[in-house]
């Protein structure tokens, strides 16, 4: 079972840089001024938040194939993990975006930034620090929620206990230590992302 | 001082709109958006002359700080020109009507204009030298070391060398306002703009900000100042003007404004301010 623990890693890791990165473009595009953009940006936000994760997994892994695409279990549970946490992501960015100063901006102009350099030099680097531990903390829930990939066939830790289970009965056992192996991983991220989340509180 | 001109305002008009948008109950009874328009700058003008200091007075509301703002586009303006330098800054003229320029040319030119603003407005995630060194590595594009040693001699120029390394949150108002005025002063603009730099300071502060300014004027440095400081207003002015509901209704030298005042509302202000003036010639 321990051996499942790296899978439950790599697909956290991988599904939170995807959602890193396309939840921050979410948000530039809520925030934008094109009326499209906003309007898509939208949809796809309601949507992923609106419908249950388990589905969105089995969409990507069941439904996906009957239009040809084919995408092995791990990867899809990257994908689907990557692209819900996204929504929820640019949300966090969004209004930690929106926490920072007009002022900062306006700065940023009056000394010669053009408007895309001030949001990235200035506004975003600001918005990340508050976003922290938030991020932190969907972090730890998508860890998690990497059980949920056990539907898609990804041999991590529940697929792994539920092997076993089905080999030797010792139903107990091996249910307790899946929930502690979870345990093991989550607990020291946690205390990680508090030491983040103080020492950004500290300037900002 | 010469004759050339660094800013030229000319017959500028700005309005706001204001929308307001009806509650809940003002929709359901189909009441439409509300539009309100305040003309905030009627036909200004105003020359700033290189070396030159510019002190604008005018009560609250008077249109002094969107005058500023507008001459580095943080506003834009209905009518009329703002030149500085010669240029147009935000805007390009096409069959004699102001068009927006690209962002990337008003950036440009916005280095022209050091700003200092009220509230500071200091990159809060920077420390005191990190905020004047930001701008020259992103703006102007110097290498770490020369922006370091550029961004030093600034702090010096505002008597912080010893306060570089701390972030705003571990600096006093004063100290803040010194680091914001070395930020922009490091970019070396044309002409500096400070709108009330120590309107939001405890009044013990205010005068280590006072001493900065007087100090960058001695060096030659144009400046356009809003305040409420009259004193420092009558100190460093070159130029006074006066502003009243959008338009400037009294300009002269601070002898002439502070011992002549033609015009009721300047009366007014030097007045409640304590200073005892004759009354204008009615
Ligand atoms: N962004 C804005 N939107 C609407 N009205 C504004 C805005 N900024 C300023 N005003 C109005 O314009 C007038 C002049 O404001 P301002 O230039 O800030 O005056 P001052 O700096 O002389 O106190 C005021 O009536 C103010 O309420
Ligand atoms: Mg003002």
């Amino acid at each position: 079972m321990l051996a499942a623990a790296p899978i439950v890693i790599q697909l956290a890791l991988g599904a939170m840089a995807l959602a890193l990165v396309l939840g921050l473009l979410v948000a530039l595009a809520r925030i934008s001024k094109s009326r499209i953009l906003r309007g898509i940006a939208l949809v796809y936000v309601e949507v992923m938040r609106g419908t249950p994760l388990l589905v969105q997994l089995v969409y990507i892994f069941f439904v996906l194939p009957a239009i040809g695409v084919n995408i092995d279990p791990v990867p899809a549970g990257i994908l689907g993990l990557g692209l819900n946490y996204a929504a929820y992501l640019s949300e966090v960015f969004r209004s930690a975006i929106l926490s920072v100063e007009a002022g900062q901006t306006e700065a940023a102009l009056s000394l010669g930034y053009t408007p895309g350099k001030a949001l990235w030099k200035v506004v975003l680097p600001q918005s990340f620090i508050v976003s922290l531990g938030p991020i932190g903390n969907y972090f730890i829930a998508m860890v998690k929620d990497t059980a949920l990939t056990s539907v898609i066939a990804v041999t991590e830790i529940l697929k792994t206990a539920n092997i076993i289970n089905a080999q030797t009965f010792e139903t107990t056992q091996v249910y307790t230590a899946a929930a502690l192996l979870y345990l093991l991983i989550s607990l020291p991220l946690s205390r990680i992302v508090s030491a983040l989340e103080k020492r950004a509180r500290i300037h900002v | 001082m010469s004759d050339e001109v660094i800013v030229s305002v000319r017959d500028v008009h700005k309005t706001f709109t204001v929308t307001k948008t009806p509650g809940m109950v003002g929709r359901l009874r189909g009441t439409r958006k509300e539009v309100n328009r305040i003309e905030v700058l009627k036909g200004v003008d105003l020359d700033v002359h290189k070396g030159q200091t510019v002190v604008i007075l005018g009560s609250s509301g008077s249109g002094k700080s969107t005058l500023l703002r507008c001459m580095n586009k943080l506003e834009t303006i209905d009518s009329g020109r703002i030149l500085v330098n010669g240029h147009m800054v935000g805007y390009e003229e096409r069959g004699g009507k102001l068009v927006d320029e690209k962002a990337s040319v008003t950036a440009q030119k916005r280095t022209d204009l050091g700003m200092v603003f009220q509230q500071f407005n200091l990159f809060l995630n920077k420390t005191a030298l990190g905020n004047v060194m930001a701008p020259l590595q992103d703006v102007k594009k110097m290498s770490r070391p020369d922006a370091e040693q550029h961004a030093l001699e600034n702090l010096r120029r505002v008597g912080l060398l010893d306060r570089k390394d701390n972030y705003p949150s571990k600096l006093s108002g004063g100290q803040k306002q010194r680091v914001a005025i070395a930020r922009a002063l490091a970019m070396d603009p044309s002409v500096m703009l400070f709108d009330e730099p120590t309107s939001a300071l405890d009044p013990e502060l205010v005068e280590e900000v006072l001493a900065v300014i007087k100090a960058i004027a001695a060096q030659g440095t144009t400046m356009v100042i809003v305040t409420h400081e009259m004193q420092f207003a009558r100190d460093i002015a070159d130029i006074i003007v006066v502003m009243d509901q959008g338009v400037i209704v009294e300009k002269g030298t601070p002898n002439e404004v502070f011992f002549k005042p033609k015009h009721a509302k300047t009366y007014a202000l030097l007045k409640r301010s304590g200073l005892a003036v004759e009354p204008p010639a009615a």
